[in-house]
């Protein structure tokens, strides 16, 4: 391994050339954690760093983006009624998600990464890690089939406006890789919604460069390109949030599609906790985004008081939702609030949401009574936006977002209280 | 009035019980078809919620009204509410036992290897030196009163400093004053004495404290600088001796990393002693304090002592810091003052009224995982360590540190111990790189995160070196430093407060129940890497000087 110290020694820019110097030390203290010494204060640290912590929340992604990076593949041929099973045709949805995928996540890490190294440069600074997870978390939260050039642009602003604008890693209000997607939700309306947004119908260079090097192997149509690309009877794309605004959830359960003479329920309960439904990437498997959630909690890398805190205001408004319903129901024209509370959690983000956005420990709450407050609040709002907003399909990024603002309001409070306690004690 | 568990169960169970009552009777007059199940269920709910509440409310305000007549501890046994542990396992009359437990669930133990052996052998060395660096809030020069090869006797005035008046700094052992060692901006560093072994010391009245009233033990104290071993909070400043402070506090505990077992110390100690010198400190203060930690605290010399309240703090570190004692005993507000002081200076006191002289003895530990054997020894305050780690460190790139790895200092190999210290911890330097140690680190390491497998193993002790493990950060991750620190005060917020210089804040959110040792285990778990004590210190400081 010395060979490789060596080359980092000998490849050393001059400290002169600034930008040269930031990339080359990101690399190095990714490649070596830093000879450093305790100077000043404890003599001994913890083995825990930021790369550390951010790595780890990247690791308990991975459950959720290799479920979901199928899942483009699977959605793309199901909606084009080619192999309707989940696992049929295992090789070519694969891979198909995989060539979809890959250059968003590219993309949003060269531009990501390129204005971090700009800014870092410029302000001397070392490379910060926090773009180790929104360069991930960028990709997962949009649709498959997000144009690049949109991708880029909204990650750009994020990183620039979210981010250093107010002086970067740990400074930030807003969830970064929120405001990426609240840029392209925003900003392109017509592009990103209606229905049809959330499958990837179309063959890009990469699945055609593809399919012509697995020909010259002798697999030919790898991709089953010459199947016209027209949605297969009855499928229409909606989500199951869309289809529960319109009908509740009996629409939801009768949604059908059929093909080659067998009727398929795409939104059975099982589809929608195992995930291969339509939507953004990472969304999608509950079973995944759980998995991913617990390793988190039991790493204590975030925050287990704001995924319960949320899960129970989420319980709380729908069942709330559901009582006035029930009580009201000759006076209630929305059917989505007769959704049983059960079954909010299954559609939708909100897991997602919960496990990866909600916890980002910058721009949510920093004293644990207010994180008990900060997590029931996003369920609440979430839940508000989800249901009684007609104009927006999911309420989470905008419950986050809200909730990003009062944060710091949250613990004004609970600091405040802290201050009566210790006045109290005062003797007159 | 003061309720019996058994009346307080009985009266909330028919509150509860005839609420209940009203509630049905309400319910059934409605017309029973439009009610439905979901709601008469949610509608119990909040009133079961409603009531719960309101007699907490009700526990809380007769409590409240009960605290403005008696003392706290008396005003706890007031309220509605019966205490379930109180129920199940019978009244304990707490006047009886002498001791009070209070548990700390907060904390982090960091396992170093190489805890000291218990033998002990005395050590005198050949310099002994005094540093005014060791004191806080010292003048940089402060006055000399003394100059190069003056003969001096133990207890014999060597300088003092115009901020605290009255207070003198003495000789720790008979001797020579052979150097007086500069740094920079010509700052006084260290007062080197050549012990000559004999160990006389200058003559001081022997006599009970009590007769000698309390200007009388002030007086003596202040003379034979024994004085100095008071630390007064907030701050951690030598004690003000015009003052008369709340209550003293006399740390008998310690739960830092390789800290030594104070057990073991008490048995070390003269009995009689500790006894004077308690009697000395209850003619400085209406309350003085004995805080035990888990080893201390199975000692049966301590219930001997007499004129002091007994409280053990059970819990991981840093439950046997004597901050996080006081917070839970006797939190210090704006204008307060507290002294604390370490067992074995008491006894130094003592010995000072009974025998009358000044003999600032101590039990040292020599400690860390590459030193060859371990162990105690007793010496006097200002100790040099050349002789006594000679052959004993098995690596030369090593760092040796006066005091815990924590809040120590950074000492040469033939430099000096702290005037506070009883601890060398000797670690070795971590100027290394470590290929992906962020990831996947290549040894095992203390850390509070359970991302770290070794964590799971309750018993291993680890080595640790002084790498920093990371770049430093802005603070990103929060809760970390309340997982470790048991008191009721939010750390990052305080510190970003000190960034801020925001006066009210800092006060508000309790800088004056602070030291640098207290929030040293946070610096320690910090991802960020900040220096908490750095900051704290400056926050200080800057408070010291506005007052």
């Amino acid at each position: 391994m010395k060979f490789i110290r060596d080359f980092m020694d000998k490849i050393e820019p001059d400290k002169e050339s600034r930008f040269l110097h930031t990339l080359w030390d990101g690399f190095d203290t990714f490649l070596y954690v830093p000879d450093h010494v305790t100077k000043k204060g404890t003599h001994i640290k913890d083995g825990m760093d930021l790369k550390r912590t951010m790595i780890h929340v990247v690791i308990a992604m991975q459950f959720a983006f290799l479920i979901g990076m199928y899942n483009i593949g699977h959605q793309h041929y199901f909606a084009l009624g080619l192999f309707p099973d989940f696992f049929s045709g295992f090789g070519a949805k694969l891979l198909y998600g995989v060539l979809q995928y890959l250059p968003m996540i590219i993309v949003v890490h060269l531009v990501g990464l390129g204005i971090e190294f700009i800014f870092a440069a410029n302000k001397g600074h070392a490379i910060e890690e926090g773009f180790l997870v929104s360069g991930f978390l960028i990709p997962l939260v949009m649709p498959p089939a997000t144009p690049l050039w949109m991708v880029a642009l909204a990650t750009a602003f994020a990183v620039v406006i979210a981010k250093e604008a107010f002086g970067g890693t740990g400074m930030n209000i807003f969830n970064i890789a929120l405001i990426a997607r609240v840029f392209v939700f925003f900003a392109f309306p017509a592009e990103i919604s209606g229905d049809e947004i959330w499958i990837a119908p179309d063959y890009s260079w990469l699945h055609k460069g593809f399919s012509a090097v697995a020909s010259l192997f002798g697999s030919a149509d790898f991709f089953s390109m010459s199947v016209p690309a027209n949605l297969v009877d009855g499928y229409t794309g909606a989500t199951p949030l869309s289809l529960a605004s319109k009908g509740g959830w009996e629409s939801v359960q009768a949604y059908s599609v059929t093909i080659q003479g067998e009727v398929y329920h795409p939104y059975e309960v099982s589809n929608l906790i195992f995930g291969n439904v339509p939507g953004s990437v990472g969304e999608g498997s509950k079973v995944g985004i759980i998995i991913g959630a617990l390793f988190l909690v039991f790493t204590r890398i975030a925050s287990w008081r704001i995924m319960l805190s949320m899960i129970l205001g989420t319980m709380f408004m729908s069942i709330l939702l559901n009582v006035i319903n029930v009580s009201y129901s000759s006076e209630v024209t929305n059917v989505f609030i007769s959704v049983p509370w059960y079954y909010q959690f299954a559609m939708g983000s909100m897991f997602f949401a919960m496990a990866f956005m909600a916890t980002d420990p910058v721009t949510a709450s920093g004293t644990n009574t207010g994180k008990w407050v900060y997590g029931f609040m996003i369920g609440v709002v979430g839940i508000i936006i989800r249901v009684l907003n007609p104009a927006y399909p999911e309420g989470w990024m905008l419950a986050i977002l809200l909730l990003n603002v009062f944060a710091p309001l949250i613990d004004h409070v609970v600091l405040q209280q802290n201050i009566k306690r210790r006045l109290s004690r005062v003797k007159a | 009035m003061k309720l019996s568990n058994l009346t307080k169960v009985t009266g909330l169970s028919v509150w509860f019980s005839s609420l209940s009552v009203i509630n049905f009777a309400q319910g059934s007059a409605e017309d029973p078809s439009s009610a439905n199940s979901l709601v008469i269920l949610l509608f119990t709910c909040v009133m079961v919620l409603v009531v719960f509440l309101a007699a907490i409310m009700g526990d809380k305000i007769i409590k409240l009204a009960a605290g403005k007549i008696r003392k706290d501890s008396e005003a706890k046994e007031f309220g509605l509410i019966p205490s379930i542990k109180e129920l199940i396992f019978g009244t304990q009359d707490t006047s009886q036992s002498k001791k009070k437990i209070t548990k700390l669930s907060r904390g982090f133990d960091i396992k170093l290897k190489g805890k000291a052996k218990k033998s002990i052998s005395i050590y005198n060395s050949a310099t002994y030196a005094i540093k005014p660096t060791d004191y806080k809030g010292l003048q940089p020069i402060p006055k000399m009163l003394l100059k190069e090869g003056a003969k001096v006797k133990a207890g014999e005035k060597i300088f003092y400093d115009k901020g605290f008046e009255g207070v003198f700094f003495t000789s720790p052992v008979s001797g020579k004053l052979i150097e007086i060692r500069r740094a920079e901006k010509r700052a006084i560093a260290e007062i080197v004495i050549q012990s000559d072994g004999k160990n006389s010391s200058v003559k001081f009245k022997a006599a009970a404290p009590k007769s000698l009233g309390e200007s009388g033990v002030k007086s003596q104290l202040l003379e034979s600088g024994a004085w100095t071993a008071f630390v007064e909070r907030p701050f951690g400043v030598i004690a003000n001796p015009t003052l008369r402070p709340n209550s003293i506090h006399i740390s008998c505990s310690d739960t830092a990393p390789l800290a030594v077992d104070y057990r073991y110390v008490l048995d070390q100690l003269n009995q009689k002693n500790i006894q004077t010198g308690i009697d000395a400190l209850n003619e400085l203060s209406d309350k003085v304090y004995l805080n035990l930690d888990k080893q201390a605290n199975k000692s049966s010399k301590v219930d001997q002592f007499e004129g002091i309240e007994i409280n053990t703090f059970l819990g991981e570190h840093p439950a046997g810091n004597v901050g996080v004692q006081i917070h839970h005993t006797d939190a210090i507000a704006k204008g307060d003052a507290v002294w604390t002081i370490k067992i074995e200076d008491v006894a130094t006191i003592g010995k000072l009224f009974n025998e009358g002289v000044y003999a600032p003895e101590k039990i040292v530990a020599l400690t860390g995982s590459i030193v060859k054997n371990p162990h105690y020894v007793k010496t006097r305050q200002g100790a040099n360590i050349a002789q006594l780690i000679e052959g004993q460190i098995q690596e030369d790139n090593s760092r040796v540190v006066s005091g815990n790895v924590l809040s120590g200092t950074q000492i040469a190999k033939d430099g000096f111990i702290g005037a506070y210290d009883n601890l060398i911890s000797v670690i070795e330097e971590g100027n290394q790189q470590e290929m992906f140690g962020w990831i996947l680190p290549q040894t095992a390491r203390p850390s509070i995160s359970p991302t770290f497998p070794w964590r799971m193993m309750e018993l291993a002790r680890f080595d640790a070196n002084t790498n920093m493990r990371g770049e430093q950060r802005a603070f990103v991750v929060s809760g970390q430093y309340e997982e470790v620190l048991p008191m009721d005060v939010y750390p990052q917020h305080l510190m970003k407060a000190i960034i801020k210089n925001d006066f009210e804040e800092m006060e508000g959110l309790g800088i004056y129940e602070l030291i640098e040792e207290d929030i040293a285990i946070c610096e320690f778990a910090c991802t960020s890497k900040q220096p908490l004590q750095g900051i704290l210190r400056e926050g200080l400081d800057y408070i010291r000087s506005q007052n």
